[in-house]
């Protein structure tokens, strides 16, 4: 399949009052493919909605360039920008920035009414993008009257009446309440799948975007962490960050010894884990808490007991004391220990990563701050 | 989340047609043509002669006993004024606001009529009924108590206090009830609690939350005060009681309009100026505010204060205020427009409707309505416009220099009418090789200077309530920028500047302050034509046009009321 969407080197800069000179976006390099769905995912300042208002035409780059359907749009080096209005795009905005003093009828039949195209056709598609988005019958209807779930398959209808090749969606769903979200969710591919157009998806909440992407961009600090499809990311993060961003993570801080592995804080009692080759003498391990194998005391593992039961509606989860740390470990409800009660604990295939230091910690708190 | 900055702007900006330069360039010209050039020639006739420095008029000017008294009495009025009318003010919000008292809703729209109504029309009926020589009231106590001497004189000090502060309550009153409604009732409720009493409530918590309301309403008494014109005018000049700004008046009225004359007025006028600015000052330092935020998204049902047994009493006194304050006046005026004679008794066998005849036969008077109408609806659609022009460009485009754009469209706000009035006749009247003076441009140059912030600053507003996704989704869409500014963004703002329109059109209908200086034999307004009636003795004849002009008001204001009730809720 042909890449649709290819970002070279997009960097943006900003200057803020407070904090100095801010780098939003550094160096990213992107394709996306006809067809597919592809998330950017992060905390909120990682440069994932500045990336997307870039593709929009709304933000120029600081340096880099931006490809849409084989046509340089942006442009640093060639002065080349061409604005969002002749970029052929569809867009869904968070705020769903449907246009209060028009009817049902009046917004979506804008962007066709703008293309000057004659009453029949308008009212024909205006028609069909209505029937796909369930919002028929409600033609003569003014925003303010209609829930947020409609104002948003408005917006949606605005977006895919003109049948753009690319579809823009800026955390579309994240006003809606749950239930309607995986509804709204179902919806959008349900579109997409008829009218085969590319989506780029911006949120900052991981299920979402594993539930929907075909391939997921998880961003932090303004650089590209990972870019993989939602299962490698869940199961092989390449570094903490992505690993605690994506689902439950469970974090022990372990010493490497002589090829022994100990939780830190308790050096004698090693944990049954081989370490790998290029381990440095402080690691973390990485697991999630429903892959950690809890027994009774008498199994092979590490010695310990129950500090804490917790009951979640669909698991149990128990707080264990490993070294000096507490680890989160959830089992099904039929295996019940008491608060109290000794057990063994087993880190199985976990994920080894070098200690984070404290300085991109700080960093990533600043850019928060903006 | 990061969606406020937008290149887009910018982005635009270097493109081929580029309307927001040219709306920006309009905007720095014609701010400069209105506004700066008029400041300007005051400050330069002021202090400078035949192209000199020249400090010896505005020290003249400031050495005169006359100018000094008349400046004292200006700070006298203005601070009693602002005093008493905002604690008048308080108390009324606080009654009609928090507590349990009867017929809220009617009487909260009373409250707000001593509003729409001209304060020198006011000034009119109360030296009707107190004048401290011939007053009716004074002359029916008099006769009925066998008095030795008038028990009332209106026309001092304290006379022209009251009638301000009667017209002027309301600038604190609306501003603190619109903030108690917003405030947060568990804010209180917290207190109670916490066990604080009552009336501990009130002082501990009420009030201070509500300070940034009573403030802003009170510098609006003050500057509204210190530039006033009508009613010390009405009130003052028969027992020689002169502020600064009518003082100004009577110094260009004594020298006939001559250069010399107006020199002098502006130089009064870098006086009052300065007056204002430190009043400005002085406020800013005794209600140092805080500004908290209190406002609530959700309305929520505040608790009433139950009265109990001070409810009759205490409502017997808001219906007096009311009836004092509103209904006397507005009685009297009415019934002089029917009165054969000024003075004669209120009897049926002396009334008539020659005087309307008589009003509406007089040089003048059809001329000045017309003239008002004109100069009034033009101004409001001029203003319209630019004040929105100047608003997108400040809140949308944002230019390099748009905080000098925006003090200098809101600087007339609070530059008093009288010193506007004087710098437009040094700017237009052939300085500059532009002659406007006598004619009705004159005014309609001043309306637009005095009134432009006021339509500003509703397009402002409005305009901030409009998400950039809104013309983001527009451009997506397909649309340019000019097509999602004529499609999305001004039908958004249209209610906006429809009521800046309004806000502008009905104060300008019953302008004296800035026409009294600017008009010329056949450019009468409303105010002016009333206000001459009435110092050359016709005071029946006054009091008919007055009336005229009150219901013309008020017709249009229920119009006003109508459409904007009419309006969908965008």
């Amino acid at each position: 399949m042909a890449d649709q969407i290819v970002l070279r080197h997009v960097t943006k800069k900003f200057t803020t009052k407070t904090l100095g000179d801010i780098v939003a976006v550094d160096d990213f390099n992107l394709s996306v493919s006809e067809g597919e769905c592809f998330s950017f995912l992060g905390p909120s300042g990682c440069g994932k909605s500045t990336t997307l208002r870039m593709i929009a035409g709304f933000e120029d780059l600081t340096e880099g360039e931006i490809e849409l359907c084989g046509r340089i749009v942006s442009s640093k080096k060639k002065n080349l920008y061409v604005p969002p209005e002749e970029r052929g795009l569809g867009m869904v905005f968070q705020a769903f920035a449907v246009w209060p003093h028009m009817n049902v009828f009046e917004n979506v039949a804008f962007p066709l009414r703008i293309q000057k195209m004659n009453k029949s056709d308008i009212d024909r598609r205006v028609a069909e993008a209505l029937k796909h988005t369930s919002l028929t019958g409600l033609e003569k209807t003014f925003p303010s009257d209609l829930s947020g779930g409609q104002q948003q398959r408005i917006a949606l209808a605005r977006a895919i009446v003109t049948n753009p090749k690319v579809m823009l969606l800026d955390e579309p769903l994240s006003n809606l309440d749950p239930k309607l979200r995986e509804t709204m969710r179902f919806e959008i591919k349900e579109l997409q799948r008829r009218f085969g157009f590319t989506i780029i998806f911006v949120t900052h909440d991981q299920a979402e975007a594993m539930a929907i992407s075909d391939r997921m961009m998880v961003c932090d600090m303004g650089r590209i962490v990972q870019i993989d499809t939602p299962e490698n990311l869940y199961n092989k993060p390449c570094n903490r960050f992505v690993h605690n961003f994506l689902g439950e993570s469970t974090f022990v801080n372990v010493l490497v010894k002589d090829g022994k592995v100990y939780a830190k804080g308790d050096e004698r009692q090693a944990l049954s884990l081989t370490a790998p080759k290029s381990a440095a003498a402080e690691m973390v391990v990485a697991t999630r808490p429903n892959e950690i194998a809890l027994t009774g005391p008498t199994e092979d593992g590490y010695q310990t007991h129950i500090e804490k039961r917790i009951f979640l509606t669909d698991r149990t989860e128990y707080l264990v004391p490993v070294g000096e740390q507490i680890v989160k470990v959830q089992t099904p409800h039929r295996v019940a220990f008491a608060e109290g009660e000794a057990c063994c604990v087993r880190f199985v295939e976990p994920m080894w990563y070098p200690v984070e230091d404290a300085a991109a910690e700080k960093e990533r708190s600043r850019r928060q701050l903006v | 989340m990061r969606t406020n900055y937008s290149d887009l702007a910018a982005v635009d900006g270097r493109r081929r047609l580029n309307m927001d330069k040219v709306m920006t360039a309009v905007c720095f010209v014609l701010l400069f043509i209105i506004v700066i050039i008029p400041i300007f020639m005051i400050i330069y006739n002021a202090f400078f002669y035949e192209g000199k420095f020249d400090l010896s008029l505005f020290t003249g000017q400031m050495t005169d006993s006359k100018n000094l008294a008349a400046m004292w009495n200006t700070l006298k009025i203005a601070l009693f004024t602002t005093v008493l009318g905002t604690i008048m003010g308080v108390f009324y919000a606080w009654l009609l606001g928090r507590s349990d008292i009867p017929m809220k809703g009617v009487m909260r729209a009373l409250f707000n009529i001593p509003y729409m109504f001209p304060p020198f029309l006011g000034a009119m009926a109360w030296d009707i009924l107190l004048n401290g020589r011939s007053g009716y009231l004074n002359r029916f106590l008099v006769s009925t108590l066998h008095l030795s001497g008038m028990p009332f004189n209106i026309n001092s000090l304290g006379g022209i206090v009251f009638v301000e502060v009667s017209y002027y309550f309301p600038f604190v009153f609306m501003q603190v009830v619109s903030a108690l409604e917003r405030m947060d009732p568990t804010l209180e409720e917290c207190a109670r609690i916490a066990g604080a009493k009552q009336r501990t409530v009130i002082w501990k918590i009420t009030l201070p939350l509500v300070k940034p309301a009573i403030s802003a309403g009170a510098l609006l008494i003050l500057t509204t005060s210190l530039a006033h014109f009508g009613v010390p005018s009405i009130l003052g000049y028969a027992q020689g009681i002169y502020t600064l700004p009518t003082r100004i008046y009577s110094v260009i009225y004594n020298t006939g309009g001559s250069f010399d004359g107006i020199r002098q007025g502006a130089a009064l006028s870098v006086m009052l100026v300065i007056v204002v600015a430190l009043a400005l000052v002085l406020q800013r330092w005794v209600l140092s505010t805080g500004n908290y935020d209190i406002i609530k998204g959700k309305s929520m049902r505040p608790t009433l204060i139950k009265l109990r047994g001070a409810k009759l009493p205490l409502l017997l006194l808001a219906v007096l205020t009311l009836v004092l304050i509103v209904i006397v006046p507005l009685v009297m005026i009415v019934l002089i427009s029917f009165i054969k004679a000024y003075g004669l008794p209120l009897k049926l066998e002396n009334f008539t409707l020659a005087q309307y005849a008589r009003v509406f036969n007089a040089n003048g008077t059809l001329d000045s309505i017309k003239n008002s109408l004109f100069a009034s609806i033009t101004a409001g659609v001029v203003c319209m416009f630019l004040g929105t022009l100047v608003a997108y460009v400040v809140q949308k485009i944002k230019p390099r220099g748009k905080g000098i754009l925006e003090i200098v469209s809101m600087l007339p706000y609070s530059i008093p009418g009288t010193v506007l009035s004087i710098g437009v006749i040094l700017a237009w009247s052939g300085a500059l090789g532009v002659t406007l003076y006598n004619t009705i441009w004159i005014i309609l140059v001043a309306y637009m200077a005095r009134y432009l912030s006021f339509s500003m600053k509703t397009s402002s507003a409005a305009l901030l309530q409009v998400h950039s996704s809104l013309e983001e989704a527009a451009r997506v869409c397909g649309a340019s920028h000019t097509e999602s500014l004529a499609d999305i963004t001004l039908p958004l703002i249209r209610p906006a500047m429809v009521s800046g329109f309004f806000l502008i059109f009905l104060p300008a209908m019953r302008e004296v302050t800035t026409s009294i200086l600017l008009y010329g034999p056949y450019t009468r307004t409303l105010g002016v034509q009333i206000y001459s009636l009435r110092d050359a003795g016709m005071i029946p004849q006054a009091a008919a046009l007055a009336t005229v002009a009150i219901g013309l008001i008020i017709a249009l204001n229920t119009i006003v009321t109508l459409i904007t009730k009419d309006r969908k809720g965008v």
